[in-house]
Formats: C-alpha cells, sequence, structure tokens
C-alpha cells in the first residue's frame, strides 16, 4: 500500500464520517461545521487527482463562500429547531432505505463496468494542466459559450437573491 | 497508484448521504446542505474521470467549474428564499411551507 493510498483512505474516512455528521447533527450549526470538513476532505481528494486549481477553487469558493453562507442562514432563520422537535421527519427510515439503495445499486452498476479498476496513466512530461484548462475555457472552439453562460447565470442569481431578501419595509 | 474504483465507489457514498439528508430533514436549510453533498460527489466523479480518461480533453474539469458555479447560483437564491420565507411565514420546517398545496 503505498502513501497515496493511506492518505486516500484516511481523508475519505473523515469525509463520509463528516458528511454523515451533516446530516445528522441536530444543532445546524455544528451541522455547516462539518460540512466545512467535508468540503476540505473534497478538496484533499482533487489534489490526489492532480486538480489543484480545483482544489483551490473548492476551498476559496465552497468554504470561502457558501459554506459561510449557510452558516449566516442558519443564524437568521434559527427560532425553533435545535429545542424539542425531532429533526427528521417521519418518513426518514424511507430516506435512508433509498439512500442504502441508490449506494447499493450505483456499486453494483459500476461493477459490472469493465474499467471500474482502472490505473491512472502518468503525466506526460510536461503536460500543463492548468494552462490548458485555461485554455480550453476561453477558447472557441471549446468551452467559451458555457464559460459565459454561467457567469449570465451567476448574474442573475446575484439579482434574484437580492431581490427575495431584500427587505421592503 | 489509487484505482478509479475507490474514487466512485467514495462519491457513490457521498451522494447516498447527501440523497438521506435531502430525503429525510425537516429543516429546509438542512436539505440544502444535503443538495450541496451530492453536489461535490458528482464533483469528485467528473474529476476523477478526468484523471483516468484522455488526459488531454479537458471537458470533465471545465464541467467540474460549471458545476461549482450552479452550486454557488443554487445556494445565493435557496438561502434567499429561505430567509424570505422566515419572515413572513417563522418556520423553516419544509412541512409547514404548504402555501401552494390544494
Amino acid at each position: 500500500m503505498t502513501a497515496q493510498q493511506i492518505i486516500f483512505l484516511v481523508v475519505s474516512f473523515v469525509t463520509l464520517g463528516s458528511a454523515l455528521m451533516v446530516v445528522t447533527s441536530r444543532n445546524l450549526i455544528h451541522a455547516a461545521l462539518w460540512l466545512v470538513s467535508t468540503l476540505f476532505g473534497v478538496a484533499i481528494i482533487y489534489t490526489l487527482l492532480n486538480a489543484g486549481f480545483l482544489a483551490v477553487v473548492q476551498v476559496v469558493v465552497y468554504i470561502g463562500a457558501i459554506a459561510i453562507l449557510f452558516i449566516f442562514a442558519v443564524m437568521l432563520t434559527r427560532k425553533d429547531m435545535r429545542d424539542q422537535s425531532p429533526q427528521l421527519n417521519r418518513n426518514w427510515w424511507m430516506g435512508a432505505l433509498l439512500a442504502v439503495v441508490t449506494f447499493g445499486g450505483l456499486f453494483s452498476l459500476l461493477q459490472s463496468w469493465s474499467g471500474f479498476s482502472k490505473t491512472a496513466a502518468d503525466f506526460p512530461s510536461g503536460f500543463d494542466a492548468i494552462g490548458r484548462l485555461g485554455e480550453a475555457l476561453v477558447s472557441p472552439d471549446a468551452f467559451v459559450l458555457p464559460f459565459e453562460v454561467a457567469s449570465v447565470l451567476l448574474l442573475a442569481a446575484l439579482v434574484g437573491a437580492v431581490y427575495l431578501a431584500f427587505n421592503r419595509k | 497508484m489509487i484505482p478509479l474504483s475507490w474514487f466512485l465507489t467514495l462519491s457513490a457514498g457521498l451522494f447516498s448521504i447527501g440523497l438521506f439528508g435531502v430525503l429525510s430533514r425537516r429543516n429546509a436549510v438542512a436539505i440544502l446542505l444535503g443538495v450541496e453533498l451530492m453536489l461535490n460527489a458528482v464533483n469528485v466523479n467528473l474529476v476523477a474521470f478526468w484523471r483516468y480518461g484522455d488526459l488531454a480533453q479537458m471537458a470533465g474539469q471545465v464541467f467540474a467549474i460549471i458545476v461549482f458555479a450552479v452550486a454557488a447560483a443554487e445556494v445565493a437564491v435557496g438561502l434567499a428564499l429561505i430567509i424570505s420565507v422566515y419572515r413572513r411565514r417563522n418556520t423553516v420546517i419544509a412541512n409547514d411551507l404548504d402555501l401552494l398545496k390544494w
């Protein structure tokens, strides 16, 4: 077992454990903080996959913006949830059953696929993944249109969020 | 080297946990937390297929970046909706938000 594999196992156990805490913990602030831990684990997974840029974006966008936004939203909407009322709805066992069935189905589907235990090819020497990613994002014969559409989507979301949360009193 | 199956199993597990959160939490903010977990699982899959497939094709990473942008937009609008509903109805429990139910 190589060092990479040990790192992967430790990180994935931490990630899955904190993901379980996200969906089960009573206090929503704690759930949001466990989400930060999960997202950090996923960032380390990106690093193991040689996607350094995505790891940095994960830390900056997901942890720095989205998780903090969640914590603010929890603080702005907490009144009744922490005390007596249950955190899970009446049919939570059905949700658990469906999740287990989904995992089993995905796993057996993937196991029947021939490329399931493929190992990665080595990087060709001088391969500049980040440079290629940047070129692909702005080159007209690659992904410039989805990139621009994403920026329009973000603008629309910004306007929509301000409009919805604006206090008209 | 780590085989591809490990990444795919991790992402399937993360997706299932997120699905459980979406289906069984009562608080609307917690439901959005579950959605975030599912989006992250999908991203792990996309990046893993980029790494284990053709390295010259950047589609996996580009798609992951688009998913980042969509997740940011979804969280911004979703949390704004929840805060706005909380102001009017004083609750964030998804069962109680039945204005559109006939």
